[in-house]
Order: structure tokens, then sequence, then C-alpha cells
């Protein structure tokens, strides 16, 4: 639209509107790739991640809580370091902790990634530790008693309670303190910043949609009520998918209905989105956006529908965990491309605005 | 707190002479934003940016009119140019300031949006939140920069080298409430004498950004000038956002608590695979 002449109307998508030259209105996003979009999927694979490794360990499943934490840790500091990159001064990253703004996402963001990040890190890292015979000695040896001691204090300000305190932790080697016990201060360590991310997790895995949805851009604006839920559903999956492929398949059952359930989510909320959104939601279904989202939504469903059957053999859960950490990968970049195209194309920013001014009479500026 | 104070830029006496981008240019040392011919007009420049904080439109239009000379009635075409000087709207409420992570940008005594150079980190998250399209991220610096209405000149009780420079006073600078009062006196004028297109853009607290510090008469709708017509600042909608994103985190949070508990065989057998060894 380049060669549009200044003023005149223009024969728009849906309507008629006038422009600058044909000019964007506003900027688009300066994030790049495979940066951003990369973070988003980590960021949710570790979120995710976090939730998988709470629950195989509250209910017993260590293999597939042992995978969840590695890749929770992997992926939150994989993505911070991402972000870091991402940076027009990266030198100044820890500005991003130098003020706690409520107003901004990013900053709610940073100190969710910075929590999820370091507790995630000392939760696989614990779990690492513990398989090291000589460290996991030492650290059963000094720990003992403290670990204890520790148990009733730690469950009481984890838990909410001495009640709760003493049902997960006083029956012995039976809930998630007793256990820990066994294992030395290291493990009580390790599974009290665990169970802490069983808040941070869920966060980072949606956050970020309101990172992109708190913007001028018209395809991620008006989406702020289904792209939390299509980045749940993607990070369901992406974490899904990442446990099945690393865990042994007798263990990795919960796994396989996370991932199942996430690639559901991720069709769904993104279906209702692009058909809610109508004009403002074309860039989803067109060019490169268009073939992004298109892959993805065939790689998820696809990933998705092996997932429910993936337990039989190895060669299906490779190809559903393959397929569908494709899928939640080409969900990212394309909901980033989208919000490019949705930028630089004017009538989507005016189209609406227009439509706005119009049907409320005497609200135009003419007044 | 000083007053507030704010640009009203009267596009109906602007000449297009550019000394405004110049004077903004000198005064506030930019780099240039490479020298590109549009060939769409005058207008060189393109759009506000990091290094552009004053940008001059120029709008060539023909239009059919009926001309009083004409006795059979019959339609002429008349041309007329439209030329503007875009600014920063230093909104009242500003998404930029809303979303900037590290508070390198801030409300300066004089009620105005500047981003403070030795803060920025160059996170990008202004840039797209902008609803006008202004700040941008300036390559090779990885910062973000903006208008700041010469906030050292105010400090010196100087008006902003762009006012100083302007040679028809298209640029009035001064204490807000002043400007709209003499906004008002001047579109009236203007509709007296037959220019019933004259209206004021971004005067009004009650828009969408809760009106703009640096406010505009036009003779156009606004998007002709590649203003948006309905502007609204982001994080209006921002508790909202996060009621949904709660939603969506509660669900996911559940879900994988589900998918365990119907994981039955590793329940029933759950105590063989606990961590004691």
């Amino acid at each position: 639209m380049g060669q549009v002449k200044a003023g005149t109307a223009v024969e728009g998508r849906d309507a008629e509107f006038r422009s600058y030259y044909g000019r964007p209105v506003i900027k688009p996003p300066v994030w790049h790739e495979p940066h951003m979009p990369t973070y988003l999927y980590l960021g949710g694979m570790s979120g995710v991640s976090s939730s998988i490794a709470v629950m195989a360990r509250l209910t017993g499943n260590p293999r597939l809580a042992r995978t969840a934490r590695l890749a929770a840790a992997a992926g939150a500091s994989v993505g911070a370091a991402l972000l870091a990159a991402e940076l027009g001064r990266p030198e100044r990253f820890l500005n991003m902790l130098r003020v706690f703004k409520p107003t901004s996402p990013m900053s709610v963001g940073s100190w969710i990634l910075a929590a999820q990040s370091g507790l995630s890190a000392a939760a696989a890292s614990a779990d690492l530790a513990g398989l090291l015979p000589a460290a996991g000695g030492a650290a059963r040896l000094g720990g003992r008693r403290g670990a204890a001691r520790l148990r009733g204090g730690l469950g009481a300000a984890l838990l909410g309670g001495r009640r709760s305190a003493a049902l997960l932790g006083g029956g012995g080697d039976t809930g998630i303190l007793g256990v820990a016990e066994d294992r030395g201060f290291l493990g009580v360590a390790g599974d009290a910043a665990l169970l802490a991310t069983a808040l941070t997790g869920p966060l980072t895995a949606t956050y970020t949609a309101v990172l992109i949805a708190d913007t001028a851009v018209p395809a991620w604006h008006e989406a702020y009520r289904e792209l939390p839920f299509l980045f749940a559903g993607s990070a369901m999956a992406a974490a899904g998918a990442v446990a099945m492929l690393a865990t042994p398949r007798a263990q990795a059952g919960p796994a396989r209905a996370v991932a199942a359930v996430g690639a559901v989510v991720e069709t769904a909320a993104g279906t209702l989105m692009e058909r809610r959104l109508g004009m403002v939601g074309r860039p989803y279904r067109e060019g490169r956006a268009g073939r992004l989202m298109g892959t993805a939504r065939m790689l998820t469903a696809g990933g998705g529908l092996l997932a429910a059957v993936a337990g039989r053999s190895r060669v299906l859960t490779a190809l559903s965990g393959l397929a569908l950490t494709a899928g939640s990968l080409c969900t990212r970049f394309g909901v980033l491309e989208a919000g490019r195209a949705s930028a630089a194309d004017p009538a989507y920013t005016i189209v609406p605005q227009r439509d706005r001014l119009d049907a409320v009479p005497g609200e135009g500026l003419q007044g | 707190m000083a007053e507030r104070m704010g640009f009203f830029t009267d596009t109906s006496v602007c000449i297009g002479c550019k000394a405004c981008e110049v004077a903004c240019k000198e005064w506030n040392q930019l780099p240039d934003d490479g020298f590109v011919f549009e060939a769409t007009s005058y207008d060189n420049t393109g759009m506000l940016g990091a290094s552009t904080w004053r940008h001059v439109a120029f709008i060539e239009q023909s239009r059919p009119v009926q001309l009083p000379s004409a006795d059979d009635g019959a339609e002429d075409s008349v041309d007329r140019w439209l030329m503007a000087s875009d600014v920063c709207k230093h909104c009242t409420h500003a998404a930029c300031l809303d979303v900037c992570p590290t508070g390198a940008l801030f409300r300066t005594e004089f009620d105005t949006v500047v981003v403070q150079s030795d803060i920025c980190n160059g996170c990008g998250y202004c840039v797209p939140a902008c609803p006008y399209g202004v700040i941008d991220r300036r390559e090779g610096d990885g910062r973000a920069w903006k208008c700041t209405m010469c906030y050292d000149r105010q400090l010196g009780g100087l008006e902003p080298a762009c006012a100083k420079a302007c040679p028809t006073d298209s640029i009035q600078f001064g204490p807000l409430d002043e400007l709209r009062e003499r906004a008002e006196e001047r579109v009236a004028r203007l509709r007296a004498d037959g220019h019933e297109e004259a209206r004021l853009y971004g005067e009004s607290p009650s828009d969408g950004v809760g009106g703009a510090g640096a406010f505009f008469l036009l003779l156009d709708e606004p998007e002709v000038y590649g203003l948006p017509p309905d502007p609204v600042v982001t994080t209006r909608d921002l508790p909202a956002m996060w009621r949904w994103a709660g939603a969506a985190a509660l669900s996911l949070a559940g879900t994988v608590a589900l998918a365990f508990l119907k994981d039955g065989s590793l329940r029933r057998g759950g105590r063989h695979h606990r961590w004691g060894r």
C-alpha cells in the first residue's frame, strides 16, 4: 500500500478507510526471532514442567519428577538468557529488578521469571546432587538432624499450618517432607523450592500472554481473553512432550495426559480467538504468520492425538513429543509474526477505531 | 509541582518549512535517520522515531467542490495541501510510561513523559505499547528515545526548540490550560470563517489517553495525518488481562493435577516409586 495517496480513501479489507500514504500508525514490536518466541516456548515449557514435577513428587513418581525438574530449570535459565540477549543494552539486564511495577507486565514478569528460574534451579540441582554418592552421603550425614528439625517448621510455613504439616510430613515416608528426611538437608531444601514452583510455574507459563496483550498491537491487545489459554495450552503440550520424550513410558502416563489436554486447549483457544477477533484476527490467518499458525494447528492436533496412544511404543512417543514441541514453537513464532503484521497494516489500527467513533453519535472529533 | 506544560500545534498555519524538525535535531543532537527519498510527497522523513522527534506530514488532496463562480452548477476539482508537525503526545495516561519495566520512563514536574537514557536497558516494551507509534528503539544505540518537550530547556526557563523555531506560531508552547482555551477560540474562529472541517485532536481529558499534553488543530480526520482516530491507553484493560491470565494459570494447575490423580496405576503403586531408597 506504499503508493496510496495520502488522505484518500483506501479500499480496505472490510471497510474503506483513510490513512497517511498507507503508512502504519503504530510501531511494530522490536523483539527478534528466534529470541523472543523461543523464550515464550521455553517459559511455558518451564512453567508447566514445574507443575508436573510437583505433582510427580507428591504422587510418588520420581523418574518423571526428575525429568520435569531438569526441564523446568533448563527452560527458565535458557529463557532468561535469551531475554537478556534480546535487550538493546544486555549489560543493563539487572535494571529489570530495579523496581516492581504492577502496571508493567514485563516488570511483574521479570520478578516471576527470577523466582521461577532460581527456585527451579535449586530444585533441580538438589535432585542432581542427591545422585552423587559422596555429596548425597555428606548431605545425609550432616543434614539428618537439621532436616528432622526443619520438617515441622518448614512444613508449617510452606503449607500454612501445623495440621497440614502433620498431614503431609508426619506420616513417615509417605509425605513430601517425610521422604525428604531420608535425603538430608539438600533434599528438603530442594523439595521446598520445588513446592514453591507450584505457584511460580503456572504464572511463568501464562504471564507472557498479558505481556504481549498489553500493547497497542490490535491482534494482540484484542485477543487478551484467549491468549492466556492459548499460551497455557501450548505450554502444557510443550512440557508434556519434553517429559514424555525423556521419561520411560511406564512412568510417563501423566505427561502424556498433560500433553494431550494441552493440545486440545491450544487448538480450542486458537480457533476461538481467530473467530472472535474477526477482521482484527486476519494476521493469524494470512501470510507467514498464517502459515506458521496453520502448521502449528496441524502439528499440535496430530501430536495431541498421538499422545493419547503414545504409551504403546517408543516410536509413537517420539512422534508425538516431537510434533507437539514443533507445534508449540510454531505457535509462538506465529503469534509474534501476527503481531508484526497487525502493526504494519494501518487498517487494523484505524478501521476498528473509526467504527467505534462512528458507532457513538456525537462522540466524534467534530464535537 | 509546576504547571502542566504542553504543545498546541495549529496545523492550519503550518507552512511545512520543517524548521521544527531541524531545530529539534540540532538542540537534542539527534543522529540522522537515513537520507531517504520517499517519492510520495515533500515528506521524506516518514514518521516519528527514535531520532525524529518532530515530523512534518504533507498531505496533497484534490476534492470536488462547487465553485461559486460557476453558474451552471458544475463541479470543479480543488487541490489543497495539509501540513502538520507531529510530536509525542505526552499523554495523561501514558502507555509507554505504564509498561516500562525499569522505571527509565518517568513523569516530570511539567507533567511531561521523559526517558532517562542512563536507566533504559532497551527492552523495547514501550515501542509497541504507544498507541501513536511515537517512541522507538535506536539501532546501534539500543535504547528507546522520544521527545522530551525539551526538558533541559524547560528547566532553564526556555521554550522547546521546535516552538522557538516555528516561524508561523503553528507550534505553541505554554501552560496546557491556556493552550486549550486559545485552541477553542481558534477553532471557533476557523469555523465561523467557513472551515467547518476544523477540529481539535487530543485536547479532551475524556479521551482514551486522558487528554494529550501535546494536542492539535486538524483540518481533516486524524487518520489522514497518520494519527489514530480513537487511541486508548493499552493498560486500561490490564486488570481484565490479569484476570484472564489468572484463570488460565489456575486451569493449567488444575489440569496438571487432574492428569496425575487420574493416573490410577501410579497412585496404587505409588509407594513403590517413592524417593526413599
